[in-house]
């Protein structure tokens, strides 16, 4: 009878402790993936299959992998859905100015460093101009793909006529033949208003993932039919519904939530953060136009970017660009998530456009150009008020 | 219609009735499957059913169980699990000549595999020739991996997921054994079909030895025409322990196709030692095991796809209450503790000089309780961690796991 006893209670107790045994979950603002809130459940379906396709499909030989290519998949390069590693940087070269890449022929304008075994990865061109790219965040992009033209616009002063050293311009770019315009999307000589991309050369997201699918992982589509390797047009590697799902989980993704947004010392930082004109280029606020996606529908949000182009100084002049960026103007990127960096870079910071900076103020020393003011403003505040700015944007 | 009713009910009576065999006619080779001689003869140290006057005895076992596991504050709920069922077929076929074969299913049928399936001729003790599909002798738990045998309900992940237990071939080769008071000496030497280059270029993301299980083609030819030996030596003293060394290694490309040279023949080579013991007195059992892998993968390829594993566990199993319970006068309760760690890449990023992450470690005590040796009722608390190739956070999983596992 003891033994039955026993055996009961213990039953009873494992089957009511079972999930106090398990570990938590980090809060919703230690980390940056999970939907944005107010989908449909049709919608939440479409983001999950996404997911499940993003993080969980892993390419092969078999599948379509390369043969050459830089990651086996879109979760290995972007860990958590945060900032990359200098594990899949990625190299793009061959383009020095608006005249286009001259180096197309020898397999520019990104490099695939890496290839299935009995092939022969590429190797930068003698004399090709490159710079290499952290792969950025995903979180939040919808948000900055539902921006509209007319804002991003009203944020350029391309001829600086504020006098405040700052200009801030558009990247024009020609759109892609499968795209198709946003509603009150605005043209300039032909060409459309980039937003993705280290040096704002995509116009959206469907163009990021089709090329990122083509040029990342060797795997062609009906919207990037053309093999990286050999250049002919092969049978799609992925179909036109996962890549949808994939483009609908990017846009989806929450925005990151910021943390002790207010505590004084992150309240001061931030502070200290507009007063020495970052905020001119990196802008807290944006809002959304209309979207087909009510949940990304006339939201105000917090990105800490303009989406403009900005001279950032010889420093970070790499000699290549794309579109009709110059070399040394990269596309302000949003600094939301910044805080939560390093768990998805391995513990470490590896900041800019190619993980140079391996903190947050190595990456504003490392500011020149347009930014020249803003970091000399920096290196003369007191040691505490550098500290409480870097708090703050380390709550982001 | 009526006549041909009757006639098929009749037919199908009859045939019930010839078809039942009387009871007595059974005889069960019981054995104490908890003790094995050594780690070598698991395959044949298994409770069977033989048939009087008939040369074939049947076996099998079973287990299912129910688990409730969350990973950093995600849980897929309560889950009810069948994960296998297999059944032995064995025969002697004439004086020092036996045959057996294993198949099992797992998760229902998802997953059906012929794991063992082999004639046996005895020439010698030192020298025994063994032919078919064999388990290849890389470590312990490959060839002694039957459910009933553990305390636990996963199986040791260095074992199943680095190693590739359970990793079967078709193929040949000779085996001894030698006694001498309390010593016993083995060894094992096969050649067999192998790996292919799966194990470098899978859906998992890492190298990964099990992958080639996927090619079933294995059974059938070779992927590239170079056999894989699997050499194992094994020394047990029975008042001490018993330790093995093993080694698996061949070559996993394709080479070469239709006389076309492809690439240069690139090695896979795992070496592994296990040992196994009941310390006196206590009669705390403890089984140990720890393999590195290591394959030559292309300096051109991913280093996700690492060059270097390694892994192992240990069990710690010590009876706490060995007295007749529910009428079972074997029983007994056990506490017991697995701990494993698995590195599927040892190696350093060539981008930063720093260490590739990509590691698995658990920590898995447990509570079984034996009302006979061939059959087992555990409980276990499994507390895993897991940090992705880039070092990232760790993630835990944890959670309780209840089952059984039977021989029948």
């Amino acid at each position: 009878m003891k033994w039955q006893i026993i055996f009961s209670v213990s039953v009873f107790v494992l089957a009511m402790s079972c999930q106090k045994m398990e570990p938590a979950g980090p809060g919703e603002d230690q980390t940056l993936d999970g939907p944005v809130a107010g989908l449909t459940a049709a919608q939440k379906q479409q983001f999950l299959r996404g997911d499940a396709a993003f993080n969980g499909e892993i390419f092969t030989k078999e599948t379509g992998l390369g043969p050459l290519f830089v990651a086996t998949s879109c979760g290995s390069c972007h860990a958590g859905d945060g900032k990359g590693h200098p594990f899949t940087t990625l190299t793009r070269f061959g383009q020095t100015d608006s005249t286009g890449n001259h180096f197309l022929q020898q397999g520019a304008p990104q490099l695939q460093d890496r290839a299935i075994p009995g092939h022969e990865p590429e190797q930068v061109p003698t004399g090709a101009a490159f710079a290499k790219f952290t792969p950025p965040a995903n979180t939040g992009m919808g948000f900055l793909d539902a921006v509209s033209d007319a804002d991003i616009i009203a944020m350029a002063d391309p001829n600086d006529a504020d006098g405040d050293g700052i200009s801030g311009v558009v990247n024009w770019t020609p759109l892609k033949p499968y795209l198709t315009p946003r509603e009150g999307s605005i043209k300039n000589g032909g060409r459309h208003i980039g937003r993705f991309g280290k040096k704002a050369g995509a116009y959206d997201l469907l163009q990021q993932t089709a090329g990122a699918y083509n040029q990342d992982m060797g795997i062609t589509s009906s919207y990037e039919p053309y093999d990286t390797y050999s250049g002919a047009e092969i049978d799609p590697e992925v179909t036109n519904q996962t890549l949808l799902d994939v483009v609908f989980y990017l846009k989806t993704l929450k925005a990151p939530v910021q943390r002790n947004a207010t505590d004084k010392d992150v309240v001061k930082g931030k502070e200290l953060f507009m007063q020495i004109n970052c905020g001119k280029c990196h802008v807290p606020i944006l809002k959304t136009a209309y979207s087909t996606i009510t949940a990304l529908s006339n939201v105000t949000f917090y990105p800490y970017t303009d989406l403009l182009l900005h001279d950032m100084g010889d420093g970070l002049n790499d000699g290549y660009t794309e579109g009709n960026a110059k070399p040394a103007e990269w596309r302000t990127p949003a600094l939301w998530g910044l805080g939560l960096s390093k768990q998805s870079q391995g513990g470490s910071y590896y900041l800019l456009h190619d993980g140079r900076a391996r903190s947050i103020e190595a990456a504003i020393l490392l500011h020149g150009g347009e930014a020249l003011q803003s970091k000399d403003s920096y290196k003369v505040l007191q040691s505490g008020d550098k500290e409480l700015l870097i708090k703050f944007l380390e709550s982001l | 219609m009526k006549k041909l009713f009757l006639i098929v009910t009749t037919m199908f009576v009859i045939g019930t009735t010839t078809a039942q065999i009387d009871s007595t006619l059974l005889r069960r080779t019981a054995k104490d499957t908890t003790k094995t001689m050594m780690n070598m003869d698991a395959v044949y140290n298994r409770p069977f059913l033989s048939f009087t006057k008939i040369p074939v005895a049947l076996g099998g076992y079973v287990e299912a169980n129910w688990q409730h596991l969350g990973t950093n504050g995600i849980t897929e709920g309560h889950q009810f699990q069948m994960r296998r069922m297999t059944l032995f077929v064995s025969s002697s076929l004439y004086k020092n000549i036996k045959f057996l074969s294993e198949i099992e299913f797992e998760d229902g049928t998802k997953e059906i595999s012929l794991e063992f399936a082999a004639v046996d001729m005895t020439l010698h003790p030192m020298f025994n020739l063994r032919g078919g599909v064999i388990m290849n002798p890389i470590g312990a738990f490959n060839q002694n991996h039957d459910g009933p045998k553990w305390e636990f309900i996963d199986r040791p992940v260095s074992a199943t997921q680095m190693l590739p237990a359970t990793w079967s071939n078709v193929g040949f080769g000779v085996y001894g054994k030698k006694y001498s008071k309390n010593w016993l000496m083995a060894y094992e030497l096969y050649l067999t079909n192998g790996f292919d280059d799966k194990i470098i270029d899978n859906n998992i993301g890492r190298t990964n030895l099990p992958a080639a299980k996927q090619n079933r083609e294995r059974f059938e030819e070779s992927f590239n025409g170079v056999p894989l030996l699997t050499a194992k030596a094994a020394i047990r003293n029975n008042k001490i322990a018993e330790i093995g060394l093993s080694y698996m290694g061949g070559v996993y490309n394709k080479f070469e196709d239709d006389g076309v040279k492809l690439d240069k023949q690139r090695r896979v080579d795992v070496v592994a030692i296990d040992m196994n013991t009941t310390i006196p007195g206590s009669k705390t059992a403890v089984t140990a095991e720890w393999a590195w892998v290591h394959v030559d993968v292309p300096a051109t390829y991913t280093e996700q796809y690492a060059s270097k594993q390694q892994g192992g566990f240990i069990d710690i199993v010590q009876p706490v209450y060995k007295k007749p319970l529910f009428g079972f006068d074997r029983s007994v309760i056990n506490v017991a503790c697995r701990l494993e760690y698995v590195d599927w890449n040892l190696g350093k990023f060539k981008s930063t000089g720093s260490d590739i992450g990509d590691y698995y470690a658990a920590v898995v005590p447990a509570i079984s309780w034996r009302p006979t040796p061939q059959t087992v009722i555990r409980v276990n608390y499994r507390y895993s961690g897991t940090v992705d190739v880039l070092n990232n956070p760790l993630i835990k999983t944890a959670g309780f796991q209840a089952g059984f596992s039977s021989y029948f």
